[in-house]
């Protein structure tokens, strides 16, 4: 055992990071086609081994959803390969356990999927989707402290950031984890967009949502899948969810001006939170992109996966800056 | 010799009450103009159901809606009746997935009466049916694969079928507890057979327009009842 960079394991902590991160966009590929329970058995796929299933059955809604279980498969291996490589090789025990935690988590997330379908409890996918967001950050933080900059930040003079953007940083990133809880509540409602316009709310700054507007508003959407009907809740939470998205931005423009302040121009912490954003512009444009199209399926996804990385992007910005400040 | 009076006077009031039963008959339109219906694009993504359509894609069928305005696709039932459910005895309804489409998409049915379920396309459907009442079921149906059986034990509206292979396949089966009901066809028309005797309220159930219901009595002989739903 030995505390020393190993790249061969940072960089395969990196390789599940990237995959967890696709196993994301796949996993937000079945919900955007609405095909969750395309493959009504589990662990077995039309009763085959999931291993095994024909080519010819990977067609439609089945294809997202087949190839999201595959590719969970391979994730969950390399999680298992990571967790026993670290428990041999790492004498950090923290970490160690850390790569305990990931393997359990990731045995469970594969459990709320499959229990999900087996059950037919569609509000699993909820939890299902927040799990998934909280292994990618344990993953992805497997691979910073595994990384080069980790091990050799203790020999190199570290500048301390500043109590006040730390708590700044993580009170935003906490705000995102949140609404990435809203935004899977909404997907699993599986109602289809629960206001067409934007930035107006079904002609208005705040829509209307008495009875008789979502009778009308039933009445007048002509939905091309097997969308449920809208409710009041669903559209009042749309705006919740654009709201806070205003305010996540906000906060993120703030941390930028507050660590251009604090730490400087050139440290890289203050470019990170610049590059942070920049991501968090693109999400609303993803945003009203998913409605301006329709919620068509790779646009919603895309919306998914910025959504994903900028709460890892706010994680890992304040892992790194608890490091250096620990380490002053 | 008593019993065998009494059994008769009971049968010949019973004949008498099922003579006098009548149907309720009626037509419903539709006032306004219907939002245009929409192209199911998804189709051509999927080569075993684009087959079916080589002259065009088939598109949603919200409002079916006649020349004279005459509204297919209603529900008609009547209200607050329980416990008179002949559903077991039934015949079963059929429902086929056909060109990647449920056919029909409206349906009616009683609790307890079975509603089958073909595959006649040439992929894998599966059936799924997203109650609010009844328990959900999701199965697999090959293509040349077996019939499904389905059966639902509580009344509901509009329960839905669902494929999630193919997310624009849906149907929607109103379950009543009692055999009181009737789907309009394309020239809006509905006929609920055989009520008996009383007072009832009626009710007019479209997917998109909501519900209307009107207050009708069966006296010796039938009686006619519209309606007419309005967009603004």
């Amino acid at each position: 055992m030995n505390n020393k960079y190993n790249p061969a394991l940072f960089w395969f902590a990196v390789l599940n990071a990237v995959a967890t991160f696709l196993l994301i966009g796949l996993g937000g590929l079945v919900t955007s086609h609405e095909a969750g329970m395309s493959v009504p058995d589990w662990p077995t796929s039309y009763g085959y081994n999931m291993f095994a299933l024909p080519i010819k059955f990977w067609t439609g809604g089945a294809f997202f959803e087949h190839t999201h279980r595959l590719l969970a498969s391979v994730v969950g291996l390399l999680t298992t390969v990571l967790a026993v490589w670290l428990w041999l090789k790492d004498s950090r025990k923290w970490l160690t356990w850390l790569g305990v935690a990931a393997f359990l988590l990731v045995i469970a997330q594969g459990i709320l999927g499959g229990l999900r379908v087996k059950w037919q409890l569609d509000w699993l996918g909820v939890p299902h989707g927040a799990v998934a967001q909280t292994f990618l950050v344990l993953v992805a933080a497997l691979a910073l402290v595994t990384s080069r900059w980790w091990h050799n930040s203790a020999a190199q003079k570290q500048i301390a950031v500043p109590r006040g953007l730390r708590s700044h940083v993580l009170y935003v990133t906490i705000l995102i984890f949140i609404q990435l809880l809203i935004a899977a509540t909404m997907r699993h409602q599986h109602a289809g967009l629960a206001i067409s316009d934007f930035p107006l709310a079904h002609g208005k700054i705040w829509p209307d949502t008495s009875v008789e507007a979502i009778a009308r508003y039933n009445a007048e959407r002509m939905e091309i899948n097997n969308a449920k009907p809208l409710t009041a809740f669903q559209v009042n939470l749309q705006m919740i969810h654009r709201l806070v998205a205003y305010a996540i931005f906000l906060g993120v423009a703030a941390a930028a001006m507050l660590a251009r302040k604090k730490l400087g121009g050139r440290d890289g912490l203050t470019k990170f939170t610049f590059a942070w954003l920049g991501l968090l512009t693109l999400q609303i444009v993803l945003g009203a992109a998913t409605i301006w199209t329709n919620k068509a399926a790779d646009v919603a996804t895309g919306h998914v996966m910025v959504g994903a990385l900028a709460l890892l992007v706010g994680a890992l910005w304040w892992l790194v800056a608890a490091r250096r400040t620990a380490l002053t | 010799m008593k019993k065998s009076i009494l059994i008769l006077t009971l049968a010949a009031i019973s004949a008498a009450q099922i003579s006098r039963a009548a149907d309720i008959t009626g037509v419903i339109t539709l006032k306004g103009t219907a939002p245009a219906e929409k192209e199911l694009t998804p189709i051509k993504d999927d080569p075993n159901c684009s087959a079916a359509y080589a002259s065009g894609l088939p598109k949603t069928k919200f409002y079916v809606v006649g020349a004279g305005g005459e509204l297919a696709d209603v529900i008609v039932s009547l209200k607050g009746i329980t416990g008179k459910s002949t559903g077991a005895s039934a015949a079963p309804v059929v429902m086929d997935q056909k060109g990647c489409l449920y056919m029909p998409q409206i349906l009616a049915v009683q609790t307890g009466q079975k509603v089958i379920v073909k595959n006649s396309d040439n992929c894998v459907h599966n059936v799924h049916t997203v109650p609010k009442e009844n328990a959900p079921q999701n199965m697999v149906q090959m293509p040349g694969g077996a019939d499904l059986t389905f059966t639902f034990d509580k009344p509901e509206p509009f329960l839905k079928f669902q494929c999630d292979v193919h997310p624009w396949m849906f149907a929607w089966v109103s379950v009543y507890d009692h055999p009181y009901f009737a789907v309009t066809d394309k020239d809006g028309k509905f006929t609920i057979k055989d009520v008996p005797p009383g007072k009832y309220t009626i009710e007019a159930a479209h997917r998109k327009l909501g519900t209307q219901t009107a207050d009708v009595e069966i006296k010796d002989a039938g009686v006619a009842q519209n309606f007419t739903f309005e967009i603004k």
